[in-house]
């Protein structure tokens, strides 16, 4: 009875990150139809934000410390949110209506956040900073010459080199004259780790099993997190775009829904929701530059079983998903086949991690047979039904 | 080698001129190739530029499962992240066999590090080498074939297509890793030292055959992948791309024909991955994470969709590209490999050679002048109105 429950409680909290983690995509997929591979990058940029926010907060000392994870959640929500729409903004528009496309361009994103990541230091940020002064100061003055479409290739040719040489010249030469303490990297290719607070660490003890406090605020945010998109999604004026656009652009955009916005705020809360599940895996161990990739497929796996346009299918989804990992992997059901070795053998061959998945995903190609379209298709008449 | 012609699509022409630029391109082919199968290592070698012959032998094998990939993304429009899957099951194909190059009633050497003491059964048909050549393009192509249908079948298809191989891929990736006792898990095979016809696999000799093999499978793979592209076939390839509910309608079941294209593009990467292995001399489930499928898609995206040539080209370009970088700045690679998959996407949609096919010769010509406006664009520059004043004139 206790491994039925232990069983059940750790396939839900494995469920409830993978949750968290497919929301944002699953939204931002229903809307505009492209799959955001820099998701997984997202969800890592929101970990990090946990990691300095904490140690903001660590010299603060007893109350502030203690409680720095709530801060951590509004900030991991803001920054992984902007930078989503930067990405909205200066790419995914423009690819709008070919989704391959923006998957290879959204890759090309994610590599570099990525390395980003490695590699910010000081004199990086001076050297990017100077060269986006140089270049986009420069594209601005020129711009307001009356000729400026005529010269406008030839601008950006000339500019882009110049703006580059100044900004490594000059970053190279302040590297050498502050040496390392101006070139070192902040974050490195270690991973960091992030500790959870003291009131989140130890567990509650049920029977002779105990759910870690963690595992359980994660449960918790993903239910918070639920109840808010349910809300915003029905209850306000966006949610409502939202919704209608989801359901047919075109003729959301002929009454008047300004699609352009609803996409970017969609974006935008998508990202933003990435970065809140970026706090949690940050609580469940360490950190580094590749966390996002361990993500995506699962994710996207979410997607796909769950369906369009609807949460609760992303809810099941990633439900069924969490419990099945959690079963296959820890061979739970092994031991009920004590009379039949063979099929004991089976399941022992299955009983880890990285063979469940290949079992989890079985699985989902056997379903998709019975239903292509997910758990809860968006229903109504389209050619490619 | 600008004679590559799909899309759009050209007015019928008449028989005999066909084949006389089909006779021209399979003898520019023929001399590209033999410049590169024999004239260019001579010429490295000659420069004191060894590496460099079996770096180019590396890309030319990749640049086989490039045309792949071109064939289901640039013809078909199905965008494949899990092609590293059929890569590395051709690599791991030709790899079982070296290992097993040893005296009568051994096994190889790791499976004693895991208390393994009897070869494990599938093990067994890889002594042979007829064998083992047919499974390096048997085994990738069966089980596209198998994904394919129980995709297909069902009409996933876009973005859901190419979800569903990536966790493919991340399945077979996990499989391998943890098989230590049927496959040697995360270490891979070791091929340098397996010997083959009486020689060590690193023995140079053998390296200059198979990079002269790379580059025949090349030249063969083109030739095939220029046939299936050229006829019917190619162009319900193409009608699917562009509309498959179209396709459906008119009566035909892609299906049948989706399938069979992954399946032909799953062959090809097997034979790269064999050829790549043995030149490289290691395999390892490494070559099925998930990065590395994806930058098989902008070697073809680099060098132009739906163009073979662009393919071949791109791959080249872009690893060279990778390794010179990557030697001097090991820590910018990546930022110039987002940078490229963001610029060929946004600015360069249709690679190098489909700017050049498009208005790229003209802007070289011109270098960038601004051109005589045509009154009515659209009925001068129309390829049919065209065809038309050349050809109808009585």
């Amino acid at each position: 009875m206790s491994g039925l429950l232990d069983g059940l409680f750790n396939g839900i909290s494995i469920g409830a990150v993978l949750l968290l983690a497919a929301l944002g995509l699953a939204i931002v997929f229903g809307l505009m139809g492209v799959i955001n591979m820099a998701h997984g990058e997202l969800i890592m940029l929101g970990a990090y934000t946990t990691f300095v926010v904490q140690n903001i907060f660590k010299p603060l000392g007893a109350p502030w410390s203690d409680f720095y994870i709530f801060f951590a959640l509004v900030a991991a929500f803001i920054v992984a949110a902007l930078v989503g729409v930067l990405l909205e903004r200066t790419v995914v528009r423009y690819l709008y209506g070919r989704p391959l496309e923006t998957l290879l361009a959204t890759w090309g994103v994610s590599l570099i956040l990525q390395q980003f990541i490695r590699s910010v230091s000081p004199q990086f940020v001076v050297g990017v900073g100077l060269f986006c002064a140089l270049y986009f100061g420069a594209i601005a003055i020129i711009s307001r010459r009356p000729d400026f479409e005529r010269i406008r290739n030839w601008a950006i040719a000339i500019m882009v080199p110049i703006s580059v040489a100044i900004a490594l010249t000059a970053s190279n030469v302040l590297g050498q004259s502050f040496k390392l303490g101006f070139t070192r990297p902040w974050f490195g290719t270690q991973g960091v780790d992030v500790t959870a607070p003291k009131w989140l660490r130890g567990g509650l003890a049920i029977g002779d099993s105990q759910l870690p406090y963690t595992r359980l605020f994660i449960i918790a945010l993903t239910i918070v997190c639920l109840l808010g998109i349910y809300w915003f999604l029905n209850k306000t004026n966006w949610g409502l775009r939202i919704r209608s656009v989801t359901q047919n652009r075109t003729m959301s955009a002929c009454l008047g829904i300004p699609t352009q916005k609803v996409d970017a705020i969609t974006f935008a809360i998508g990202s933003g929701l990435a970065g809140i599940a970026g706090c949690a895996v940050a609580l469940l161990g360490s950190v580094s530059s590749n966390t996002g990739q361990a993500y995506i497929v699962d994710t996207f796996m979410v997607v796909v079983i769950g369906g369009v346009g609807k949460l609760i299918g992303s809810i099941m989804a990633a439900g069924a998903i969490g419990i099945l990992s959690y079963v296959i992997g820890s061979n739970a059901i092994g031991p009920l086949f004590d009379s039949m070795p063979f099929v004991k053998s089976i399941f022992e061959f299955f009983a880890t991690a990285s063979m469940a998945k290949v079992v989890v995903f079985a699985l989902i190609v056997v379903f998709l047979q019975f239903r292509p379209a997910g758990l809860f298709p968006q229903k109504g008449r389209t050619v490619e039904a | 080698m600008t004679a590559v012609k799909s899309s759009p699509p050209a007015p019928p022409e008449v028989a005999p001129r066909k084949s006389r630029t089909l006779v021209r391109e399979v003898i520019i082919v023929g001399v590209i190739a033999a410049v590169f199968a024999f004239l260019l290592p001579a010429i490295l070698g000659a420069a004191g530029q060894g590496v460099r012959i079996n770096q180019l032998g590396r890309f030319i094998s990749l640049a086989i499962a490039a045309l792949g990939i071109d064939l289901i993304w640039g013809y078909t429009g199905m965008l494949s992240l899990g092609h590293g899957i059929f890569f590395t099951l051709g690599g791991y194909a030709f790899a079982m066999y070296l290992q097993l190059q040893l005296p009568a009633g051994q096994i190889p050497d790791f499976f004693t590090l895991y208390g393994v003491t009897e070869l494990p059964f599938f093990w067994k048909p890889f002594y042979s080498f007829p064998f083992t050549l047919v499974a390096i393009v048997a085994i990738p192509t069966i089980i596209a074939a198998v994904i394919g249908y129980l995709v297909f079948r069902n009409r996933i298809r876009g973005v859901y297509f190419s979800i569903l191989t990536q966790a493919a891929l991340i399945v077979f990736f996990n499989f391998f890793n943890g098989q230590q006792k049927l496959i040697n898990g995360t270490n891979g095979f070791k091929t340098d030292s397996a010997p083959l016809f009486g020689a060590p696999v690193s023995d140079p000799k053998l390296q200059t055959l198979f990079y002269v093999l790379s580059v025949l499978f090349l030249v063969g793979g083109y030739a095939l992948c220029r046939w299936l592209t050229s006829g019917r076939l190619g162009r319900l390839l193409v009608a699917i791309r562009d509309d498959e509910p179209r396709v459906r309608f008119s009566g035909y079941d892609p299906t049948g024909y989706k399938v069979f294209v992954f399946a032909v593009s799953a062959g090809l990467a097997g034979i790269a991955g064999a050829l790549f292995t043995v030149q490289s001399g290691i395999i390892t489930p490494k070559s099925m994470d998930i990065a590395f499928s994806i930058e098989m898609v902008i070697w073809v995206a680099v060098g132009g969709r739906a163009t073979l040539v662009g393919a071949v080209l791109g791959t080249i370009l872009v690893n060279f590209a990778k390794t010179l970088l990557s030697e001097q700045y090991p820590e910018y690679w990546l930022f110039f490999q987002g940078a490229l998959f963001l610029l060929v996407v946004t600015v360069l949609p249709n690679g190098i050679l489909g700017w050049l096919q498009s208005d790229g010769l003209l802007w070289l010509r011109t270098l960038g002048r601004p051109q005589k406006v045509s009154t009515y664009p659209s009925l001068e520059e129309d390829i049919d109105v065209k065809y038309e004043q050349q050809n109808l004139r009585d």
